[in-house]
């Protein structure tokens, strides 16, 4: 879990203030919830098959992100410190059954596709992470702010990962309501006598693995002040 | 602050408190819900039935095309009588409705089998008699199920889908995927002795068996239990109905 904590906003201080700004924009890079703190690995593996789950699955996260570190930033005061942990379980736990029954409810397609992953985002280290390690000790604002910047910090790697997988091993994106759009004619395919054939390792979860370390050596080519000093 | 919020009287009411909101706020929601839920449920069992006559449909323009192709609902018992018959649009209200016969509640329940019935659906497609066969069985992890379609004969699989709940994915949930269910076309059921296996990967197979997933042998096992099982009670069934005897 992370150790970064901000302290707690002495005097009134505008919500889009640049420490404040600070806390949307960090997560994006600097202190990426997946690739610099490796938080959140497991479903990053599992739902970045396709973009469209991925997408489903950002915010999904999103939504109870925001909704946890907003209601545990509210309960701080009066949350007895002994229970803390399971407070954060039993909240994170009822967002997430709540995105479960509507989703079943009104897009029983997608509630099946994410139905393991979903009662995944309870155990989203992610999400635990930044209520024990932010919500707890700062106001419901910034606490969203910091909800919004690492759920966003999440969602544009599974973006990334599962735009990787799914060009490469399925040769296509599909959209929902549009289907599957390829993007070499049909008849490059090995099938129709052509040369390309999609790399079926590609969907296997060994290489979301492999395609967020490469994103990992990606962002650390770039950005210097994340090499550790050995 | 005016209260000791770290007193262990406090954690208890704290704690309770929080129990008894989050638990109404649920249950309200889970109450809520649940008619939409069930609707979806049937629709899929719909879909389902349609997939292994080979019949393809959307959410939301089911029920048209169920009852176009489905022409009879019935249910058995195990000893294969016929118990009961219906026709018409499915009544997602009546218990004696053969649709709404919940064969994953009946398999987890220690009934004896002279207690339940099993449903069968009687469909027609161009001009073909099929009969399709819901069954539920084990996988490695949890509930695996599928419908299997019979052509007319009452005895060569005209096709057939699986679904599972919580299986590997990339080994036992590829029991959900077409390359699975295809082979299933054209094999038999046994009528004397009922026995059906998925066998492993590079066995040789025979009227009576399917090729397994590699990787998957549990779930694979699970889906041949499950197929030779019911179809031991249906055959019953099928041996005694008169369409049977062409």
């Amino acid at each position: 879990m992370s150790t970064e904590t901000t302290p707690a906003v002495e005097k009134k201080e505008s919500l889009f203030s640049k420490k404040n700004r600070k806390l949307l924009t960090d997560p994006l890079d600097d202190s990426n919830p997946i690739t610099v703190q490796v938080l959140g690995i497991c479903s990053a593996l599992a739902i970045t098959v396709q973009v469209q789950q991925a997408v489903i699955m950002s915010l999904a996260v999103l939504f109870v992100m925001i909704g946890g570190n907003v209601i545990v930033s509210l309960m701080r005061n009066i949350i007895p410190d002994r229970i803390r942990i399971i407070v954060q379980l039993v909240v994170i736990a009822s967002l997430v059954i709540i995105v479960d029954e509507v989703l079943k409810a009104y897009s029983p397609d997608i509630s099946e596709k994410l139905s393991v992953f979903v009662g995944l985002i309870i155990t989203n280290c992610i999400i635990m992470g930044r209520l024990e390690a932010f919500a707890l000790g700062n106001k419901p604002g910034p606490s969203m702010l910091d909800a919004v910047g690492n759920a966003m910090g999440y969602a544009w790697i599974l973006l990334a990962v599962a735009l990787v997988r799914e060009v490469f091993g399925s040769g296509a994106i599909s959209f929902p309501g549009v289907g599957q759009v390829k993007f070499l004619p049909e008849g490059w395919f090995y099938a129709n006598g052509g040369f390309y054939e999609n790399n079926n390792l590609m969907i296997l979860p060994p290489m979301a693995l492999i395609t967020v370390g490469v994103i990992i050596w990606i962002q650390r080519a770039r950005n210097r002040s994340l090499i550790e000093e050995n | 602050m005016a209260f000791n919020k770290n007193s262990n009287g406090y954690t208890f009411i704290f704690a309770i408190v929080m129990v008894v909101m989050v638990g109404a706020i649920l249950a309200s929601l889970s109450l809520s819900l649940k008619p939409m839920q069930k609707a979806n449920q049937a629709e899929k069992k719909m879909m389902n039935i349609l997939g292994a006559i080979g019949v393809p449909s959307e959410r939301g323009a089911v029920e048209p095309v169920f009852a176009e192709y489905v022409t009879e609902r019935i249910s058995i018992d195990s000893e294969g009588r016929q118990v009961n018959t219906m026709g018409g649009s499915v009544d997602p209200t009546n218990a004696e409705d053969p649709f709404n016969i919940d064969v994953k509640k009946d398999y987890r329940s220690k009934a004896p089998a002279s207690e339940l019935s099993f449903p069968l659906f009687a469909c027609q497609k161009d001009g073909q008699d099929l009969y399709v066969v819901p069954v539920v069985g084990k996988g490695l992890w949890g509930p695996i199920w599928g419908y299997v379609a019979l052509e007319s004969d009452m005895e060569t699989i005209y096709g057939a889908v699986f679904d599972h709940k919580t299986e590997t994915p990339g080994l036992g949930a590829e029991i959900k995927e077409g390359f699975f269910q295809a082979p299933f076309k054209g094999k038999k059921i046994n009528k004397v002795a009922p026995h059906f296996a998925v066998v492993k990967g590079g066995a040789p197979t025979t009227d009576y068996s399917v090729d397994g997933i590699t990787g998957g042998t549990i779930t694979s096992k699970g889906v041949g239990e499950m197929v030779d099982r019911t179809m031991g009670i249906y055959l019953k069934y099928f041996q005694s109905a008169p369409k049977a005897q062409k």
